[in-house]
C-alpha cells in the first residue's frame, strides 16, 4: 500500500527529480500567517510539507523551532486547530503532509486517537524525534491501521545494522539527520555528511531517504539532490524567511524562497 | 529491571537517534565497570576519605520527644562533603567518565547542589564541567554559580522555555547531541533514558545500605522526591523487606492551587527526557510549569522507579506544603540545632505526621538530605511575606 508519499517518491525518481521536503509550525507566528506560509511551500513547488506541531520540550530543535514552538503555543495551538489547518490545506493541494512533533504529544493522546484523527483530517505521516524503533510498536500499529507512514530518524553515528532496523520500521522515506546537532540552518555540506548518505542509502535499501538538519540554501540542497538523497529537508531556514516577512508578504517571500530551492532538485 | 531499563512500563529509552550509540556506550561500560572490584574500590576510596562515608544515623531526642510517637532517626547526608548527597553520584559517574577516557563532562543544575557536586567530583578528579542552569536560576543562585566558577567549572545559563531545571536538562540533551563523541553527561538525578535511573539509584544506594548497617530495618523510611534520587537510593534497598516506604514531595501552595511539583501525586504517565514515567503535563500533553519552595523538587518529572512503586503500591507517595515544611524547617532548627535543606524538610514534615501516629517502640528513618545553608535567604523571605 503506498500512500501519497510512497507515489511522491515514484513519480519524482520517474523524472530524475528530488523532493524538496519543507517545514514550518503551525501557528507561527500565528494561525492565518502560518497557513500563508505553506501556501508558499506549495505555491513554490514543496513535494511534501512537514506541518510541526509544537512541544513545550522540543529537545532536538534549535533555537529557530525552539522559538516558533513557543509562540505557536503561546497562541494557544491545539490538535483540534491542527487538524483544521491539515483540512484547509486538503481543500486546495494534495501535497502530502507529515506531522512533526514529540512522542509525549502522541502517547498524552492515546497512538490509536493521534493516528485516527489525524488521518482522517489529511496527514499522511509522522516524525516523532524522540521515539526511537524501541519503543515504537504501539504507535506503529496504529499508523499502519489508519494508513499513515511512521517516518523514523537516522544519524550519522547510527550502524549500518541499526538503519536497516530502522528502515524497516519507516514507511514514506527514512530521514538521515546530516551533522552532530539539533535542527538549524548552519549551511555547507560536508565530506562526512556525504559519506553517511552513501552508507545509510545501501542500508535502506528500497526506501527513499530524505536528509535534513542543517541544510540552509539552495546550494546545500544541489549538493544532497546529486549525491543521491531522494529528499532534501528544509526547516529552519523556511522558518526565517517566515519570521523575517512582514506579515503581508509571507506567502509570497516564501513561495520565492522555496521556489530557489525546488530548482535545485530537479537534475 | 532488564536490559532496556524498565521499571514495569516505565523507564526506556526515549531519545533522539544522535544519542543512541552514546546511551549504549555508557551502558555498556556502567554495566562492566559497576560490579569490577578495582572501580569498586577507587569509589568506596573518595566515598570514605574525600565525600565523608559513612554518614551519621542521629537519633534525634528532642524531635521525638516533641512529636510523640515512634523514635525518629535523620540519617545525615548533610553531612556529606558539598552539604548533600549529590556527592555521592557525581563521584561515581565521573569516575566512570574518566574510565570512559570521556575528556569533557557536562551536567544540569536547577538549584546549583548538582553543578557544584559534580564541579568538585571534577575538580578532585582533574577533569572539568560545563554545567546548564536555567537563568531564572542562575538570578536566584548567584552564590552557587560563583561556587562553581571557582571549583573551575563553567556555568551556562539557559534562556529557553521557563529557564529552570528542566530546560537546563533539555540543553544539557542539545549539548550531548552536538558534540556526542567526546563529552560525558553526568545527570544528577535518577530521571532520563536508561542507564541513568538504574546508575543514579546504585550510586545513591549507599544512603540505604548504611541505613541497614546501622540499625537494621526500620519500622519506616522517609525521603523527599523532586527527580527522586536520594529518596530511591533509600528506599531501594529497603524495598525487599517490611519497612514502610514514604515518599514526600513538593505540594507548593497546595494540590488543587496548581502551584506545587507533585509529580507522583497529580500526574499522569507520558515521555519526557528520554523516560517514561509519571510527569504533571496539562490534557494535551505539554509539560507544565512546576512550584516549589525548594527548587531542588522543582520539576515536573520523577524517576521511573518511583512510577512503578507507585503503581505497585510498594512505597506511599504524599505532599507537603510550603507552609508545612517552613514549619517543619524551623523546627528541626530549634530541637535539634541542625538547618536542614528545604528539599530536606519536606521529608521532615511527613515524618513528623507519620510518626505522631506510630508507637513509641517503633522507629522511622527521615534521609536529610541535605544542609540548609542554602536557603536562609528563602527562609527569611518567606518569613517577610508571611507577616
Amino acid at each position: 500500500m503506498a500512500g501519497r508519499i510512497g507515489e511522491l517518491f515514484g513519480r519524482l525518481s520517474g523524472r530524475g527529480e528530488r523532493a524538496l521536503i519543507t517545514y514550518v509550525m503551525a501557528g507561527y507566528p500565528d494561525h492565518d500567517s502560518s497557513m500563508a506560509a505553506v501556501r508558499g511551500l506549495v505555491r513554490g513547488g514543496a513535494d511534501l510539507i512537514e506541518l510541526g506541531f509544537p512541544f513545550s520540550d522540543p529537545l532536538a530543535d534549535g533555537p529557530v523551532i525552539q522559538d516558533a514552538a513557543t509562540t505557536s503555543l503561546g497562541m494557544g495551538m491545539s490538535m483540534g486547530t491542527y487538524h483544521g489547518m491539515v483540512r484547509g490545506i486538503r481543500e486546495y493541494a494534495d501535497t502530502p503532509v507529515v506531522m512533526m512533533t514529540y512522542a509525549n504529544i502522541a502517547h498524552s493522546m492515546g497512538y490509536g486517537r493521534f493516528a485516527s484523527e489525524s488521518a482522517q483530517a489529511g496527514v499522511d505521516g509522522f516524525i516523532l524525534p524522540d521515539m526511537p524503533v524501541e519503543e515504537s510498536g504501539d504507535y506503529t500499529r496504529e499508523a499502519r491501521r489508519n494508513g499513515t507512514d511512521t517516518i523514523f530518524l537516522v544519524s550519522p553515528n547510527t550502524p549500518a545494522r541499526r538503519v536497516s532496523r530502522i528502515a524497516r520500521a519507516s514507511t514514506g522515506f527514512l530521514y538521515m539527520v546530516a551533522v552532530y546537532g539539533t535542527t538549524g540552518a548552519r549551511g555547507g555540506v560536508s565530506g562526512d555528511a556525504i559519506d553517511s548518505l552513501r552508507r545509510t542509502k545501501e542500508a535502506a535499501g528500497d526506501l527513499p531517504v530524505g536528509v535534513g538538519f542543517g541544510v540552509a540554501g539552495p546550494r546545500d540542497v544541489r549538493r544532497y539532490a546529486e549525491a543521491g538523497a531522494d529528499g532534501i529537508i528544509v526547516g529552519s531556514a523556511i522558518l526565517r524567511v517566515v519570521g523575517e516577512s512582514p506579515r503581508g508578504d509571507i506567502e509570497s517571500r516564501v513561495a520565492e524562497f522555496v521556489a530557489s530551492l525546488k530548482a535545485q532538485t530537479i537534475l | 529491571m532488564s536490559d532496556t531499563g524498565k521499571f514495569g512500563g516505565y523507564g526506556g529509552s526515549y531519545i533522539p537517534e544522535t544519542l543512541v550509540p552514546a546511551v549504549e556506550e555508557l551502558a555498556e561500560a556502567y554495566g562492566r565497570l559497576a560490579d569490577d572490584a578495582s572501580f569498586r574500590a577507587e569509589l568506596d576510596g573518595y566515598l570514605q576519605e574525600y565525600a565523608g562515608r559513612p554518614t551519621p544515623l542521629y537519633l534525634a531526642r528532642n524531635l521525638t520527644e516533641r512529636v510523640g510517637g515512634a523514635r525518629i532517626y535523620l540519617k545525615r547526608e548533610d553531612l556529606c562533603h558539598g552539604g548533600a548527597h549529590k556527592i555521592n553520584n557525581t563521584l561515581g559517574q565521573a569516575l566512570l567518565a574518566r574510565r570512559m577516557k570521556k575528556s569533557r563532562i557536562i551536567a544540569e543544575t536547577g538549584a546549583g547542589q548538582h553543578g557544584v557536586a559534580t564541579a568538585m567530583a571534577c575538580a578532585a578528579l582533574g577533569m572539568k564541567a560545563a554545567v546548564y542552569m536555567g537563568s531564572r536560576d542562575v538570578e536566584r543562585q548567584r552564590l552557587n554559580v560563583y561556587r562553581m566558577n571557582l571549583l573551575g567549572s563553567e556555568v551556562i545559563p539557559v534562556e529557553s522555555g521557563s529557564r529552570t531545571l528542566k530546560d537546563a536538562i533539555n540543553e544539557a540533551i542539545r549539548d550531548w547531541i552536538t558534540n556526542v563523541d567526546g563529552t560525558y553527561y553526568l545527570l544528577g538525578s535518577a530521571v532520563g533514558p536508561h542507564p541513568y535511573p538504574v546508575m543514579v539509584r546504585d550510586f545513591q544506594s549507599v544512603i540505604g545500605r548504611e541505613i541497614m548497617e546501622q540499625i537494621g530495618e526500620p519500622d519506616a523510611a522517609v525521603a523527599c522526591v523532586g527527580g527522586g534520587s536520594n529518596a530511591i537510593g533509600t528506599f531501594h534497598p529497603l524495598a525487599s523487606g517490611p519497612t514502610r516506604l514514604v515518599g514526600i514531595e513538593a505540594g507548593g501552595r497546595g494540590i488543587d492551587t496548581g502551584l506545587h511539583s507533585a509529580t507522583l501525586t497529580a500526574g499522569r504517565p507520558g515521555i519526557l527526557h528520554g523516560m517514561m514515567s509519571y510527569l504533571l503535563q496539562d490534557d494535551a500533553g505539554q509539560i507544565s510549569e512546576t512550584h516549589s519552595i525548594s527548587a531542588g523538587l522543582d520539576y515536573p518529572g520523577v524517576g521511573p522507579e518511583h512510577a512503578h512503586y507507585k503503581d505497585i503500591g510498594r512505597v506511599e507517595y504524599s505532599t507537603a506544603t510550603d507552609r508545612e515544611v517552613i514549619d517543619a524547617f524551623t523546627l528541626l532548627c530549634r530541637t535539634e540545632g541542625i538547618i536542614p535543606a528545604l528539599e530536606s524538610a519536606h521529608a521532615l514534615a511527613g515524618a513528623v505526621r507519620l510518626a505522631a501516629n506510630m508507637k513509641e517502640s517503633e522507629s522511622v528513618v527521615v534521609t536529610l538530605s541535605g544542609r540548609g545553608d542554602k536557603d536562609i535567604g528563602i527562609v527569611r523571605e518567606y518569613g517577610r511575606q508571611d507577616r
